[in-house]
């Protein structure tokens, strides 16, 4: 109910948090009016599934104005620039860099910063001169600082790969340089095939000092959608010249705790929950759509770098390892995720459930994934407690690290639009990333989709999807303000998901 | 055919290249003074001397041999410390069928597997049919060995490992008859020939200053080896030595060597042309 009163509450707990930045402060009092004020009509089973904490929409607010993720056609950016920005095509690396720079500043998403910096490697590398690979390193390293200091987000996400590239190679060098800086995130698109063992081996490196770049599973995303995929945001893998409008999720274990049993919840509480939840969906892309300016005159759209058609909805899950652990317990059964087959199998139920209730919906738009939403594994919000990410074993529950790896490639392949795992490793790792290497080319091979690992020494780690410095948490925790906007979602994770305490993984 | 079998472990990043199971069998020929695993020199003996100091109950006799029950056991390894035989009773026999069943879930994220002991070519026919196995699965095949065998001469085992990593402990023959207990002499003509045949992974040596004359040891052989990487390079593991594990009296006549005494002789073996040189 919108009062006066309510608002003025709201604006005050901004505007005397002495631990926001003046971006964060108007970053999120540009969202107060979005939560008090419904623009479309919800069912009052939705809002019963919303109030149970059973569905939950992200807290995108009521009038989604731009869509969630946006992953341009930076290519088109290369050969024709800009007409709104005014950016000629670039021809040399000054201007490539400049020109991103400048186009980055203006391509919004639920956070207001970008989540997709492009194959960056591809779109440097034809104006890297062979007499002049130093100057193009000072260029680069220029880049990547300014990136780190004006994009303050780390869902903005940079892709490399799968060829190996000097600009590839220069970017990495320069991220293990700079391995205190959480942005951008990177991930390389990974395919033994294509990608050279040493350039692997150099990202494994990268990786363990400052946690990234992951590795994506090329040879599987690559052949997602008609056109090619860009990794965005945590690990979303989304239709370059598109990108999601909007996301909104189950929380598979809030569901549990109202099953009977797993029947109960597979037969009647996950059909009506995803037919609710899709409805919603449907509901809000029609808004952005239909009664908000951004598809009809912003320039993104009006010049093609982006088009209508190749933006999908995506369909979140959390909660599987809570949600089958507590199904079996209500059968009086022992056995729990991750460690017995008959769980694995009704983890599998659900999920085969889920999937076959998504598909049969027919959406209106999302013309890209053929009029369906698409799955994904969601990571979590900072106020989740006891959830854990998509279908990733609880903290403290994981497997041996081979046997955890199959697990994963087990459940991987349910999601089209993102899901992943997080291993670190301690010092032993660095001796021998070969090694890590191996892990990963088991893991794609076997199906898993997405590798994150990280070094337990590194300032920079893997929260659930997204990178904060530990450093930036203790500020935080002490009530000090960060540059860096989602380290305050890192602090209610560590507080909330036990994620200081994920298993270290030692190699002896 | 079964093999006594110490250990073993799923993801090993220290014995050979890339993320590899390692398999640790019983029995050594050598007792080197400096082993920091002295319990898996000889079999067991059956003499029951840690059954009783077992505080777990996981030790007892039956028929006259001592047999371990892995389930009770708490790894505190008080019959390690009881044993006079340099043994334990904590080993298994498996087959090499065996072995592949327990390394089924890390096949696919493994390079291949290093044998290691104990003197792994003790159980040579074991070997031969464990490699061949592994070899079906198109993974690697090492063994870690002390050089007392004469491994090209044996072209079925040869025929199915992809290489040796070897001690070379000691040049000197004298002292490496006082450390082992065994002549220096086969070491060196197995690393040569190893490296001609292309199948010497790699050479591992143990500082131990003033008990060893190491520089030696590092500039003889690295003179004899160099010359010979055309097939690959050979890698150089100097290693430090560390007390840990190390019975008496040797613990209390060895010390370990500063990292400026390691650099120093990796620069002996950079200057002779090994550039693949680790140091831990």
């Amino acid at each position: 109910m919108l009062t006066i009163g309510n608002l003025k509450n709201d604006v005050m707990s901004v505007i005397n948090n002495c631990a926001l930045t003046h971006e964060q402060a108007m970053t999120s009092l540009s969202s107060i009016p979005m939560n008090h004020v419904e623009f479309f009509e919800t069912t009052p089973k939705f809002r019963e599934l919303v109030e149970a904490g059973v569905l939950c929409t992200m807290t995108e607010g009521n009038a989604t104005y731009c869509p969630r993720y946006i992953c341009p056609d930076y290519e088109k950016l290369m050969r024709e620039g800009c007409k709104f920005l005014r950016l000629d095509p670039p021809t040399n690396l000054w201007e490539a860099i400049t020109a991103l720079l400048v186009f980055y500043r203006h391509i919004p998403s639920v956070t207001h910063y970008p989540v997709y910096l492009g194959n960056v490697d591809m779109m440097l590398e034809p104006f890297i001169e062979d007499e002049d690979e130093e100057e193009a390193k000072k260029m680069i390293r220029h880049f990547m600082f300014f990136l780190d200091r004006t994009i303050p987000d780390s869902y903005c996400h940079m892709n490399l790969g799968p060829e190996a590239t000097r600009a590839g190679r220069i970017i990495l060098e320069v991220q293990k340089e700079f391995k205190d800086n959480a942005m951008p995130s990177i991930t390389l698109k990974y395919d033994p095939d294509i990608t050279p063992d040493d350039f692997a081996v150099s990202s494994v490196e990268c990786a363990l000092a400052c946690a990234k770049p992951s590795f994506a599973n090329h040879k599987e995303y690559n052949q997602l959608y008609d056109v090619p995929y860009g990794i965005a945001s945590c690990y979303n893998a989304l239709p370059v010249g598109g990108g999601a409008f909007t996301l909104s999720r189950v929380v598979l274990s809030h569901m549990a705790d109202r099953a009977y049993n797993s029947e109960h919840l597979i037969e009647t509480l996950l059909p009506e929950a995803v037919a609710e939840l899709c409805e919603y969906i449907e509901k809000k892309i029609t808004f952005l759509v239909e009664e908000t300016h951004f598809f009809k005159s912003n320039f993104l759209v009006t010049e093609g770098f982006i088009h209508l058609e190749r933006f999908t909805g995506m369909f979140g899950m959390v909660g599987m390892n809570e949600c089958v652990n507590t199904l079996m317990a209500k059968e009086g059964k022992t056995g729990t995720y991750g460690y017995s087959e008959e769980a694995d199998a009704l983890a599998k139920r659900i999920l085969d459930k889920m999937t076959e209730c998504v598909e049969s919906y027919e959406s209106r738009f999302c013309d890209v994934t053929d009029h369906h939403f698409s799955l994904h594994a969601q990571v979590g919000i900072s106020e989740d407690c006891t959830i854990s990410p998509g279908v990733r074993i609880a903290i403290g529950s994981e497997l041996p690290l081979h046997e955890h790896l199959i697990h994963a490639s087990q459940f991987h392949p349910y999601f089209k639009s993102g899901v992943g795992d997080i291993f670190p490793f301690d010092e032993t790792a660095k001796r021998n990333p070969e090694a890590l290497l191996d892990m990963i080319k088991g893991g794609f091979e076997m199906g898993m989709r997405y590798f994150s690992t990280y070094g337990s020494d590194a300032d920079v780690i893997r929260i659930t999807g997204y990178l904060v410095k530990k450093s930036d948490i203790e500020k935080l925790d002490a009530g000090a303000a960060v540059p860096q906007a989602n380290a305050m979602w890192g602090l209610g994770e560590v507080k909330n998901s036990k994620i200081l305490e994920r298993k270290v993984r030692s190699l002896e | 055919m079964k093999a006594v079998v110490n250990k073993i472990i799923h993801t090993s990043v220290v014995d050979g290249p890339g993320n590899r199971a390692a398999i640790f069998l019983q029995g050594c020929n050598y007792a080197c003074g400096y082993c920091h695993n002295p319990e898996t020199i000889n079999l067991c003996g059956h003499c029951g001397a840690c059954v009783s100091v077992c505080p777990a109950g996981a030790l007892s006799m039956e028929d006259g041999k001592v047999v371990w029950n892995e389930d009770a056991c708490c790894q505190c390894d008080a019959c390690l410390s009881a044993c006079r035989n340099m043994s334990t009773p904590k080993t298994k026999e498996y087959s090499a069928q065996e072995i592949m069943d327990i390394l089924k879930k890390d096949i696919p994220f493994i390079r291949g597997i290093t044998v290691s002991g104990g003197e792994c070519s003790l159980q040579r026919d074991f070997l031969v049919e464990l490699f061949r196995l592994v070899k079906a699965k198109r993974k690697t095949t090492l063994m870690d060995s002390n050089g007392s065998y004469d491994y090209t001469a044996d072209e079925e085992l040869m025929a199915v490992c992809d290489g040796v990593m070897l001690d070379v402990k000691a040049w000197n023959e004298a002292e490496h008859m006082k450390l082992t207990g065994m002549s220096s002499t086969p070491v060196i003509e197995n690393a040569l020939k190893l490296a001609k045949a292309g199948k010497l992974e790699e050479i591992r040596t143990v500082v131990v200053p003033g008990y060893l004359n190491n520089r030696e040891t590092v500039d003889r052989i690295t003179k004899l080896l160099a010359p010979l990487q055309e097939e690959k390079p050979i890698r150089y593991r100097i290693s430090a030595y560390r007390p840990f594990g190390v019975r008496e009296p040797y613990r209390s006549e060895m010390r370990s060597p500063s990292r400026e005494e390691l650099e120093e002789l990796a620069e002996i073996a950079r200057k002779n042309g090994i550039t693949d040189i680790v140091i831990i």
